[in-house]
């Protein structure tokens, strides 16, 4: 065998990648798409169907919750019939189903306005901060866990379970107030919790929701830097979180990949280490990362509430939160479905580059 | 590959700490304060019930009558130059200020005090009992409000309450008078431009409403060349930090000028903190404990009597409120209209016992506490629970959310229950009226006071809180809500307990915030900043 021989880039043992031999189906990809599609509009409505009934088996007067302790009979009889609580169970969610087939998630009864403007105003900032955090932990997790792989029970290995064990128990709640009390009160290294200065506040107009976009757009440089300095600091709380979980995942799959016999075949070939680790090893645990990621970027999409509470971040998690504890449930419903839709959407890219990564899925 | 991505993440960091000091102290103009406003759900006056709306709309809308904490049977004229009584009692006549002016430039008028009364009224938003328990509803309402002449209006009520119950109503911020021309403007289905007013401001406040980004911040801008005098400041701006301890790392680091969501054990901290105040103002909130009289040991007079004496009242508010509460054992707020100060209780034990053992109890009893599970309802909750057990009481606490826990409240399902209560208008009747008034103990009362949800009927107690809303002569009404206090005092179904207090803390620089006992009495007018030496 001579020294340039070269290895393919994805090797598998052939046991594994052999592929199904069973005659020669006639492929029909519009039955792929509808059986997604169902599958996505049967998850959404069940998603619905049990978020809506845990908000009417669970003990509190939504009617109550909203009007107070001291409203008289008459408002509590106005507001019950408003929020269409005086009709059959059944009625107000085929009421609320048909408003959402129509882009109508109704009127939130804590804030008056309707759900779907609750929701455009509150979505992108979770979406700017979910963002940064996933970069931060995809930027720092994947070499982490690649390097733990490599250095296996040793140093480097110990010292990266050390700091996942950390970022992956401790509360994001007390991180987060420690990252204030040091980076921005202590050192004064970071800016303020909220997402930008007062100085600067009305200065964008608003056109899509991100400041960091309508700044962008706006060419008002000063408020876009400013926006970013208020943005790190709640991202690398939640990025740390999310660094953890992924460096863990890589080590993890790395560990698995190096141990194949593709890879003793690249080694005994003489192939650089580097080469090995980060195009070959990485490029086949990639694949099961994918979905970590995916559902990482979901989780961190939902609205850290704790997080936001601390950094006094409006995002979807503390409108989701306050809502529920308002029993507002046209809002909790909304944003559910907001969630959901990204989870599943999130779920079938996943899917999809999954398909791209790894041949023998398709 | 790994350089690469080192690389993308030092230019991420560096990008994003880039403008990183960002620390920045107001300008002396501008204030900035820190609060949760997760309760603010509407600025439209006809709506507002909650601690937050009422604190602004106090500073955008200006009202007939302003309540008065030092004389509360002298209100102070506001839009009401003055006023006379016809009619036996029954009518009232208001003369308007002529030199008042809305937002928009408009002078008020006494169209705009009837449009906003009467609107009150049509749109019966939770608040409108206020003005409608004068006999007004939305049949009436057109005829008993009537412009006499552009300065000149009447207010006819169904019958000849107290004058001082009358003007203290209209001291409410219901009762805020907004431009009728400008809201009419926005009228849409005939909702009284209520859709828009919920997020605009029409008044004729010291104050502007500029911008509002529910869950960001909300802006009010200072009305140059107000009647009352252009305030210090030229803006006033909330920023929505529901998280206290957020807000305190804001205070130090100079970012606001005001916290307004400070814990006692925070406020403790900052009160040695160089360039800090803290600041400690009576509210007109109580605490009280609920006992149901539909459970049948606590319907035994002996026992609500024993219950009284097992609570260390004192230790709670000092130990462990820490300066956020002051014991209290009367319905009324210190301050308020006929308030008393007797405060006949402290823990004895042995008291307690032999009232039980009178009741036949002499063994004690179990019973449950409904509880709502904020740290400082458990930390009173906790301490109770203590002392009932010296008097062989076994309380168990049955925490919960706030909305669960009115929630079986207002359906008389509990036993105990930690309450707190603010009136409505500071007027004793606010207070009178929920503690001591239960015209109907059936369940489907119309009615559904703190004394219907306790279910207890008193029939000298309703006569008396009925006949007190009637006396015109102030010093004998306040001779009865004494009365009706020492009456609910001594045995019902309220164990009243603290009167709360709220702290802040603010920048030295801040000069002359006013915190009045009820939200609405929190003015921004007088409030000025030093600049910086």
């Amino acid at each position: 065998m001579s020294e340039t021989t070269a290895v393919p880039p994805v090797l598998e043992p052939l046991q594994e990648s052999t592929a199904p031999s069973s005659g020669r189906r006639k492929r029909r990809p519009w039955r792929g798409i509808v059986s997604r599609l169902g599958v996505f509009v049967v998850t959404l409505l069940g998603l619905l169907m049990v978020t809506f009934i845990i908000g009417r088996v669970i003990p509190v007067d939504p009617v109550l919750a909203v009007i107070g302790d001291q409203a008289n009979d008459a408002a509590y009889a106005a507001a019950r019939e408003a929020m269409g609580l005086d009709k059959p169970l059944i009625t107000q969610f085929w009421i609320f189903l048909k408003g959402v087939v129509t882009g109508d998630l109704g009127i939130s009864a804590v804030t008056g306005r309707p759900v779907l403007q609750d929701i455009a105003r509150y979505f992108p900032a979770t979406i700017e901060l979910a963002t940064l955090a996933m970069l931060i932990g995809l930027l720092l997790g994947v070499p982490a866990g690649v390097i733990a792989a490599t250095h296996r029970d040793k140093a480097p290995d110990h010292i990266l379970r050390v700091v996942s064990l950390i970022g992956y128990s401790a509360p994001t709640f007390w991180l987060g107030m420690i990252a204030l009390l040091v980076f921005y009160a202590g050192l004064g290294w970071s800016a303020g919790p909220g997402r930008i200065d007062v100085h600067y506040l009305g200065v964008v107009p608003p056109l899509t929701g991100f400041l960091l976009i309508d700044a962008a757009f706006a060419g008002a440089w000063d408020v876009l830097g400013n926006a970013l300095a208020h943005l790190v600091l709640p991202a690398l709380v939640l990025g740390y979180f999310s660094m953890a979980y992924i460096a863990r995942m890589t080590r993890s799959f790395m560990i698995d990949q190096l141990s194949r016999d593709y890879i003793l075949a690249a080694r005994a070939n003489g192939m650089s280490e580097r080469r090995i680790v980060w195009r070959h090893a990485l490029g086949n645990a990639a694949v099961p990362l994918i979905t970590v990621i995916a559902l990482t970027y979901g989780g961190l999409l939902e609205g850290a509430v704790l997080t936001e509470t601390v950094f006094a971040w409006p995002g979807l998690g503390a409108y989701l939160t306050n809502s529920l504890l308002n029993a507002d449930m046209n809002a909790v419903l909304g944003a559910t479905l907001v969630v959901g839709i990204t989870f599943v959407t999130l779920n079938m890219i996943a899917d999809s580059l999954y398909k791209i990564a790894d041949p023998r899925t398709r | 590959m790994m350089r690469a991505w080192l690389v993308t993440l030092l230019v991420v960091v560096q990008v994003a700490l880039w403008d990183a000091p960002a620390h920045a102290e107001a300008p002396p103009s501008v204030l900035v304060m820190a609060k949760a406003l997760d309760d603010l759900i509407t600025l439209d006056p006809a709506e507002v019930f909650e601690f937050s709306g009422a604190e602004v709309i106090a500073n955008l809308y200006e009202r007939l009558f302003a309540a008065n904490p030092v004389d509360p049977a002298r209100p102070h004229g506001v839009l009401a130059e003055a006023y006379g009584i016809e009619d036996e009692g029954r009518r009232f006549i208001f003369r308007i200020r002529a030199d008042r002016r809305f937002a928009s430039g408009r002078p008020v008028d006494a169209e705009d005090v009837a449009y906003s009364l009467r609107r009150v009224v049509h749109l019966n938003k939770t608040p409108a009992f206020i003005l409608t328990q004068f006999g007004l509803d939305t049949e009436t309402v057109d005829d008993r409000i009537q412009v006499i002449d552009a300065r000149h209006i009447s207010l006819t009520l169904d019958r000849a309450y107290a004058p001082t119950l009358v003007l203290n109503a209209l001291s409410a911020g219901i009762a805020s008078i907004v431009d009728r021309e400008t809201v009419q403007a926005h009228e849409r289905d005939g909702d009284y431009g209520h859709g828009w007013l919920r997020r605009a401001s029409a008044g004729s406040g010291a104050f502007r409403l500029e911008r509002w980004n529910p869950g960001e911040h909300l802006i009010l801008n200072a009305v140059a060349d107000h009647p009352t005098g252009t305030p210090a400041l030229e803006r006033v701006i909330l920023l929505d930090v529901r998280e206290p301890a957020t807000q305190r790392l804001m205070l130090e680091r100079g970012d606001i000028d005001m916290a307004r969501n400070l814990g006692p054990d925070q406020i403790r901290a900052l009160a040695s903190t160089e360039g800090i105040s803290v600041w400690s103002a009576p509210s007109a909130r109580l605490f009280y404990l609920g006992l149901n009289q539909k459970n049948e040991i606590l319907a035994r007079s002996g026992v609500r009597r024993a219950l009284r004496w097992l609570i260390d009242y004192d230790a709670i508010a000092d130990a462990l409120l820490g300066g956020s509460a002051e014991a209290r054992q009367v319905f009324l707020p210190e301050g308020m209209l006929g308030a008393i100060d007797d405060a006949p209780f402290y823990l004895d034990p042995l008291m307690a016992r032999a009232l039980l053992a009178e009741a036949g109890l002499v063994d004690g009893f179990d019973i449950t506490m409904e509880t709502h599970a904020s740290p400082r309802v458990m930390q009173i909750a906790q301490a109770i629970q203590a002392t009932m057990a010296e008097g062989g009481i076994r309380v168990e606490i049955v925490p919960g959310d706030s909305a669960q826990t009115l929630t079986k409240y207002r359906a008389r399902r509990h036993t105990l229950y930690i309450g707190s209560w603010g009136p409505d208008y500071l007027d004793p009747h606010s207070n009178a009226a929920a503690f001591a008034y239960n015209p109907d103990n059936g369940d489907g009362a119309r009615d559904k006071t703190l004394a219907w949800r306790n279910g207890w009927y008193d029939e000298a107690v309703n006569a008396l809180t009925e006949a007190a809303v009637v006396m015109s002569d102030p010093v004998a009404r306040a001779a009865a809500y004494g009365e009706l206090q020492q009456s609910v005092q001594a045995d019902s179904p309220f164990i009243l307990l603290f009167q709360d207090r709220t702290l802040f803390a603010a920048r030295d620089s801040v000069r002359d915030f006013i915190s009045g006992p009820m939200p609405d009495q929190i003015a921004y007018r007088s409030v000025s900043k030093q600049a910086a030496p």
